[in-house]
């Protein structure tokens, strides 16, 4: 077994309204199958045991599904990997002697909690906002009676395979959420289920999102750091029907 | 002793939820904002029933222990959701899916909960697409289907290999539009504690908030759990790392019966661990099987590159040992397999922990686009893991622990024991018996949360008009709190020299070793006495650093690990207790000749109940006798 020999720095922050700090760790006898998280546990087991507090950083299914992850790893958000979320991210793609510098993501809309951990509850608000299609439980057709074509359900999916970490919101300079926020919408904006909504959705979502993130400068940072590769062109079909929703929503305001 | 009535509603099977529909008690429009409900959990089942509950009319809370509902674990579920639908015409219907369920549970499932399933599974599909699921299509833009362990139909529907993330999005934007119309109110980052019981009723619970270390009361007229399965009492097992059993496991200390912990299930598909710093390990999906074959070399201890050993030195040995479903066997028939043969020497890989599951004939058959169309992203997933390209060299495979079938006891209702207190999803028994079908997870969990609890919470609450929520500055409120606080200080207090993990992680391969995939009685009188010791060694040499008012990682897996020490040591006695094997329980002394699993319906045809008698006492065992009018008890074959 290849074992590796790394120094760490890590932002370390002890509260929110702490002033945080990057704190340097040598870590040595890191076997090269272990993945990014597994690494920290281990940095975390020999902490504990000489009494210092472990890292707090965010993880759950380690499957790269959840989302919980996000490290920015030097630099990169979930680190060199492309389309790759920070717990599939495995110890042989580093060699021995790298300092690694791992930070939480950063941005406004994205307090840090503690060391790694950062809230990403505003990327929910946007959701709460018009993500969705309204249906009571009951009241579905008969789920064949709208044939939707495979290309429009495989582009369908390929939006929504969104896990909703973040790594967008941190690539990007602006601190902004288009890519998050168009993936939803272009994921039921192209579906035929989603059409009645459409416009008042897209409306919504994208009035709600500028509340928190900042603006779209197009850099593409966002589609570069995706673990899902949620390409650009999702931004493209949000401020289409962003443009369209405002013209139509206000001569539907008009009836009202 | 409880007293367990299943409240099965009399009548033919296939009438049972109509007619009971109808019997049950309504709550009119404007009388439901008076009632308040509680949903623990955010998964497919809690936000299912969170979100259609608060659509209802119902004061919702929802909590969740996450940051946001859309990180339960359901998400990871990979392969499919079944249903009935019928729609390739190969002979499928609600009977069969019905008979399939009851007969891979091995006997051990409710009837009449498992015909609703199966009824119900129509439904969901229809309400998924709906919402905007985007399942799997065919060129003709109808709903494709795949074929699934267990079934000789094709009913399994999906969305590439992330069929849970899709459903759970689905669920959890119902959940988001009922947050937004002030219907559903959501606490992220709270975890349950403590189930408050008054009267013998559920009044509410304690949960701490895991950014700040608040400990709050919230009061309902009922409470909904809905907080998944206990995998991870093994350590290592397919589960996210933060499943846990503490929601149901406090219920179960409050009087809440606990059934059939014993039978768990070792999902056959996943990545072989590499060394001892694994921290989980990954399925990878059923689905697999449908185009992937599974073999060992013959010879013993292989030395050679898959690539290099010819077709006639391979053992392809479930579709030799069960020609009729190969390699599509149920997935406990088909983790006893592998063991078998890794136990035999025939195991492959680094630390011959594994066996293949081999892609070529697949990838010959549909080209290699054909299988990334299908597999894609567990490709990917595999690749990254192991630094092997499964469409190169054969994956490799071993069981792991990925599902409980037990859990708290339900009755028809999916009320427990405590009267108020309804659980569903994986955290209640009642569907699978002893072993799961694949794809039937998502299907109980989307059936329990869309259209189980919707009816029979408010049939319960109908009776409580006009009563309030017992207030939270009630005795019952305040004593649960300082309990809460109580075990959260001690953890801090102990002081000792071994981590949360460390302790967890030998508590985890005692159960694997005396009650994974081969039990006896021998081993498992061995692991209830190692558990106790190391609970001891636990409540003595604990080591918590930090403080109980910040985010604190630790603290949260203290309280979970221990309860998992409870729950070890009654799914050991369970399994001590279980004197024959069936489904994901094997006891080794109860086989045939060849190795088959061998049932005693004499005796075993129960489900077991367990009933909390207070910290070391030894449990109370309750029978639910089980009955099998529509599907006759037979030996299951797969040959």
């Amino acid at each position: 077994m290849n074992t590796l020999d790394l120094k760490l720095r890590i932002w370390r922050q002890a509260g929110p309204s702490s002033t945080g700090a990057m704190v340097e760790y040598d870590v040595p006898g890191v076997s090269e199958d272990m993945s990014f998280l597994e690494m920290l546990d281990l940095l975390n087991e020999r902490l504990i045991a000489q009494g210092q507090e472990p890292v707090a950083f965010e993880h759950d299914c380690r499957e790269g599904i959840c989302g919980s992850c996000g490290l920015m790893i030097n630099g990169q958000a979930h680190g060199p990997q492309l389309g790759t979320a920070t717990c599939q991210l495995h110890m042989r793609k580093f060699s021995s002697g790298d300092v690694i510098e791992i930070e939480p993501w950063r941005a406004a809309a994205f307090p840090v909690v503690r060391d790694l951990v950062v809230n990403r509850s505003a990327l929910d608000r946007i959701i709460e906002a018009g993500g969705y299609i309204s249906v009571t439980p009951g009241a579905a057709p008969e789920a064949n009676i709208i044939p939707v074509p495979k290309t429009v359900a495989d582009a369908a999916f390929d939006a929504a395979a969104c896990i909703g970490c973040g790594a967008c919101v941190a690539a990007c300079p602006n601190g902004a959420a288009q890519l998050f926020t168009a993936a939803k919408i272009a994921h039921l904006n192209l579906l035929p289920q989603g059409q009645a909504e459409r416009y008042s959705r897209t409306e919504a979502m994208v009035e709600r999102m500028e509340e928190y993130f900042g603006s779209c400068t197009l850099h593409g940072e966002c589609e570069a750091s995706c673990p899902k590769r949620i390409s650009l062109e999702n931004i493209v079909i949000m401020n289409g029907d962003y443009v369209r929703a405002k013209f139509r929503n206000r001569r539907l305001a008009g009836r009202r | 002793m409880i007293h367990l009535d299943s409240a099965i509603p009399d009548g033919p099977i296939e009438e049972k939820w109509d007619q009971h529909k109808f019997e049950m008690k309504l709550v009119a429009p404007h009388n439901r904002r008076r009632f308040e409900v509680i949903v623990v959990g955010t998964g497919l089942a809690g936000a299912a029933a969170a979100a259609t509950l608060g659509e209802l009319g119902y004061k919702v809370k929802a909590f969740t222990f996450h940051d946001s509902p859309r990180r339960a674990h359901s998400i990871a579920a990979q392969g499919g959701i079944n249903a009935a639908k019928n729609y390739r015409g190969d002979g499928d219907s609600v009977y069969r899916l019905f008979y399939d369920t009851v007969k891979g549970g091995d006997f051990r499932a409710r009837e009449a909960n498992v015909y609703r399933l199966a009824q119900l599974s129509v439904d969901i599909i229809d309400q998924c697409v709906a919402l905007g699921v985007p399942f799997a299509r065919e060129y003709g833009g109808l709903l494709d289907t795949r074929s699934f362990g267990g079934a000789q139909v094709s009913r399994t529907f999906y969305a590439r290999g992330q069929t849970g993330q899709q459903l759970l999005l689905g669920a959890y934007s119902a959940l988001c539009r009922q947050i937004e119309a002030g219907t559903v109110q959501i606490f992220p980052r709270s975890e349950m504690l403590e189930l408050v019981v008054k009267d013998g009723r559920a009044a509410g619970i304690v949960v701490r908030n895991l950014h700040t270390g608040q400990i709050t009361s919230h009061s309902a007229h009922a409470v909904m759990l809905c907080t998944g399965g206990y995998g991870n009492v093994f350590y290592l097992s397919t589960n996210a790392k933060a499943s846990n059993a503490t929601a149901i496991w406090r219920a179960h200390r409050k009087g809440a019966a606990f059934a059939n912990p014993c039978f768990t299930q070792i999902h056959p598909t996943c990545i072989p661990a590499s060394d001892e710093f694994q921290s989980k390990l990954t399925l990878m999906s059923e689905s697999l099987r449908n185009d992937g074959r599974i073999w060992v070399p013959m010879e013993f201890d292989d030395p050679r590159p898959p690539n290099q050993i010819p077709e006639n030195e391979r053992d392809y040995y479930l579709e030799r040992r069960y020609p009729a479903f190969g390699n599509l066997v149920p997935r406990d028939v088909a983790s006893r397999a592998a063991k078998l043969e890794v136990d035999k020497g025939r195991g492959v890989g680094p630390l011959k922990n594994g066996v293949y599951l081999d892609f070529k004939t697949g990838i010959e058959r549909l080209g290699r686009h054909g299988i990334e169309e299908r597999y894609g992203n567990l490709f990917e997933m595999y690749e990254r893991i192991t630094g092997e390209d499964p469409y190169q060299v054969p994956m490799r495979i071993y069981p792991a622990v990925h599902y409980t079938m037990g859990g708290l006891w339900v009755d028809y209702n999916l009320m427990s024991t405590i009267p108020g207190l309804f659980v569903a999803g994986e955290a209640n028994f009642s569907d699978h018996g002893a072993n799961r079908l694949g794809a039937s997870a998502l299907m109980q969990g989307l059936a329990d949360g869309y259209f189980v609890l919707p009816y029979t919470v408010p049939n319960y609450l109908a009776g409580m008009l006009g009563q309030p929520a017992v207030p939270t500055d009630d005795p019952v409120f305040r004593a649960a709190e300082a309990e809460v606080a109580d075990r959260t200080k001690k953890y801090l207090s102990i002081g000792g020299t071994r981590s949360v993990d460390d302790l967890h992680r030998e508590l985890g391969k005692i159960l694997w070793d005396n009650c994974g995939m081969a039990r006896s009685k021998e081993g498992l009188e061995k692991a209830i006495s190692e558990i106790a010791a190391l609970r001891v060694e636990f409540d003595r040499d604990l080591r918590v650093l930090g403080s109980d008012d910040t985010l604190n990682q630790s603290l949260e897996k203290a309280g979970r690990v221990d309860d998992f020490f409870e729950l070890a040591g009654l799914l050991c006695r369970d399994a001590l207790h279980r004197e024959e094997s069936c489904g994901g329980h094997f006891r080794v002394e109860h086989q045939s000749e060849d190795g088959e699993a061998q049932r005693n319906d004499d005796h075993f045809a129960y489900a077991a109940a367990w009933e909390y008698a207070g910290p070391g006492a030894e449990p109370v065992l309750n029978k639910e006798p089980l009955t099998f009018d529509h599907v006759h008890l037979a030996q299951r074959s797969y040959k």
